[in-house]
């Protein structure tokens, strides 16, 4: 059946085959590709955005903390940059924040390095919400190790929120901020601990370790936070996996037997280009995965590649963020260091006399520079305008901190990516709309979270507190889309990243999340995507069937 | 990283100019009492007219309705009746309010005069870093007392 692709197709530069297509090189791009190079199958990985060079991050300049905000923003509409594609979120309470190029978002992340907890896994057994995942905490714990020893984790063994974990290097430094929360953790009797960071606190692989920065939301100079840029892909390259920067993926293309016969890109020059495959696997993140899922529906798949369950786009999970900040008599940690430094996994559990279900995770953090400080100090009127300025300032500046609550975000059907029928990129594919709600469960959540964050600062002895909830420039964590599952009728890929319409196309990102847990997702994310890996080296010669 | 090509490199016209200094100026003013400048000094304004460009149009849209409250122009009114139509545009403009409030902190909290008046060293974070306290782990002792908190799901 000749369709109009097809047509395209012809007109369209085509490339050699290879055997391994991989969408997207951030963070599960990067880790399948390490993981499959030892086949010495042919392996190609299509990346929109290009390499970074540390000495351009923003903590190489006089102007770190403005740049911060522009070129280097963690929204891809403020940044507008030719690897960027717009993502309409007007509809949405929590703005959606990404980073486009090799490393994907672990450019931009905090490298805030939690695990799912085991009970994530069963969270319809447990508390009869949701759906069960198809794999468990037991089944990745192999891969979370192999993930940490990439990705360089520094940690603190024995906490009691998780599962014996082995600590590869010193946890990154307490500071004021670490003791003051503790001390008042302490007082309440409730849980806290050093976080796992994907952060350097010794020389490690050949990286130097982490000297303070506390710029990692925008890029770290130094090369101490677990970037896979300079993690998996460094290994991958050497292992002969061919990475193409400035090459955008636009749709996947199907033969008449319902499988994947590779995908359109436009390269650098804005060519289209046909790029055969074997195997495509997508790796762009929750929703850039589903947006090119839609944009390759065809007459074979007129709803969107591998949607007949019409659950593509849908279940859009963000990770609603209550912020609670205070200030100290005291001169705290400021800018310096990591910021996020402890978590509390004491609201994590479902505990019915809380009145929602599931839970949230805290996360405590270290001050912020000054350019933030007047910023968010006039947003919250505790700065004014005019002659009152500078001594308010003074007040704040280097005496705040704080903790952001993570709350598990239970999957909405309601809650999706679409196309937006208006807006295009520079290539003119549609752009991703975001339709998003909070549910009732969700906004008492944040509640709680608020309130007992405000308990915890008055205990630690802050005056002047402020929250924000949720926090709208916060959509960091995008999972759900293309659900994994065992059932056809209800999820996308089945249990180990095959997707159950086109069984040669996988999905390694956090689409596939089946819930979201109450924590950040990347260690999971990349774990789930060494596991799938390690399904498709093991069952190669019946991948298909 | 280069800028996105399509993105509008309009300056500000002279009016325009005139009102953001004033706007700025009103914001963060310039202080005896802390040896300071204000926003509206001449390297610091310069500064932030070469920082403003993906805020133009939000910037333009703020100027144009505090003329707007102004009943012509700001830079026409009395020092203090500048002062209340300032306070009325934060008042009814929040959002916008915040993007000339942005775009004046980026540029003033970068001036070495200013960090060093709030002891900051005129330097970049890279290469030299900062020193943050270890601190004491023992401080963890009740935690680890208390065990295991997480949920068997077996």
């Amino acid at each position: 059946m000749s369709s109009s692709l097809d047509v395209e197709k012809d007109t369209a530069a085509m490339n050699d085959p290879v055997d391994v297509l991989i969408i997207g090189a951030g963070a599960s791009g990067a880790a399948v590709a390490w993981s499959l190079a030892e086949t010495k199958m042919r392996i190609v990985c299509l990346e929109q955005g290009d390499w970074t060079k540390p000495s351009d991050f923003p903590s190489t300049g006089r102007d770190w903390e403005a740049r911060a905000m522009e070129d280097y923003a963690i929204s891809p509409n403020r940044r507008g940059l030719p690897a960027d594609y717009p993502v309409n979120d007007d509809a949405s309470p929590i703005k959606i924040a990404n980073y486009n190029g090799v490393g994907g978002g672990t450019v931009f992340y905090a490298a805030h390095f939690p695990r799912l907890h085991p009970s994530d896994f069963r969270v319809r057994s447990l508390d009869g919400v949701a759906d069960d995942w198809p794999v468990d905490y037991h089944t990745l714990e192999p891969f979370y190790e192999l993930n940490d020893r990439m990705m360089g984790v520094s940690s603190l063994a024995g906490d009691p929120a998780y599962p014996e974990k082995k600590a590869m290097m010193p946890p990154i430094p307490m500071g004021r901020t670490g003791k003051t929360f503790g001390t008042a953790m302490n007082h309440l009797g409730w849980h806290w601990w050093p976080s796992d960071a994907a952060i350097l606190t010794e020389d490690y692989d050949g990286r130097a370790a982490c000297i303070n920065l506390g710029q990692c939301g925008s890029g770290c100079a130094q090369g101490a936070k677990g970037a896979t840029d300079v993690t998996y892909w460094q290994e991958a390259l050497r292992s002969r996996v061919e990475l193409r920067t400035q090459c955008r993926v636009s749709r996947i293309e199907t033969n008449e037997a319902g499988m994947a016969t590779g995908v359109f890109y436009f390269d650098a020059d804005n060519k289209e280009v046909f790029q055969p495959a074997e195997i495509v696997i997508m790796a762009c993140n929750g929703i850039g995965t589903p947006r090119i899922l839609l944009n390759s529906a065809s007459e074979r798949f007129p709803n969107g590649l591998a949607n007949s369950s019409g659950l593509v786009g849908r279940n859009l999970m963000l990770h609603p963020y209550a912020q609670m900040r205070g200030h100290f008599d005291e001169k705290m940690d400021g800018y310096r260091g990591a910021p996020i430094c402890t978590w509390s996994m004491e609201f994590y559990e479902t505990d019915l006399s809380r009145e929602f279900l599931r839970g949230y995770s805290y996360q405590f953090s270290r001050g912020i520079g000054p350019v933030r400080t007047a910023i968010t100090g006039m947003d919250d009127g505790l700065v004014p305008w005019g002659e009152g300025h500078h001594a308010a300032f003074r007040r704040l500046f280097d005496h705040s901190a704080g903790m952001v609550s993570i709350c598990e975000d239970l999957p909405e059907e309601i809650n999706r990516v679409t196309l937006d029928p208006q807006r295009c990129d520079s290539n003119g594919i549609p752009a991703a709309k975001i339709d998003y709600r909070l549910s009732d469960n969700t906004r008492r959540m944040l509640d709680h979270s608020v309130s007992r964050g405000i308990e915890i600062l008055k205990a630690a002895g802050a005056h002047t507190i402020t929250t924000k909830a949720p926090l709208p420039y916060a959509g960091w964590h995008l999972m759900g889309t293309a659900r994994m599952g065992t059932d056809p009728r209800r999820s996308v890929v089945n249990e180990w990243g095959r997707s159950h319409d086109v069984k040669n196309l996988f999905i390694v990102d956090g689409s596939i999340f089946v819930t979201s847990g109450g924590v950040n997702p990347t260690s999971t994310i990349q774990a789930l995507a060494l596991y799938i890996a390690d399904q498709i080296k093991s069952r190669i010669y019946e991948l298909f069937d | 990283m280069t800028k996105s090509k399509d993105r509008t490199s309009d300056e500000l016209s002279h009016s325009e100019r005139k009102t953001l200094r004033c706007v700025v100026g009103h914001m963060i003013p310039l202080s005896l009492e802390f040896g300071v400048p204000g926003a509206d000094d001449p390297d610091i304004f310069a500064d932030i007219l070469r920082s403003i460009d993906r805020d133009r149009d939000a910037i333009g849209e703020a100027l144009r309705m505090i003329d707007t409250l102004a009943h012509g122009r700001l830079i026409d009114l009395p020092r203090t009746e500048q002062a209340r139509c300032l306070l009325d545009f934060r008042n009814e403009h929040k959002t916008l309010a915040g993007v000339l409030e942005a775009a004046a902190a980026r540029c003033y909290y970068r001036d070495d005069r200013v960090m060093a008046s709030i002891n900051m060293e005129a330097r970049p974070p890279f290469p030299k870093g900062y020193l943050v306290e270890q601190g004491d782990w023992s401080l963890l002792d009740p935690v680890r007392a208390r065990g295991r908190i997480f949920r068997d799901a077996n």
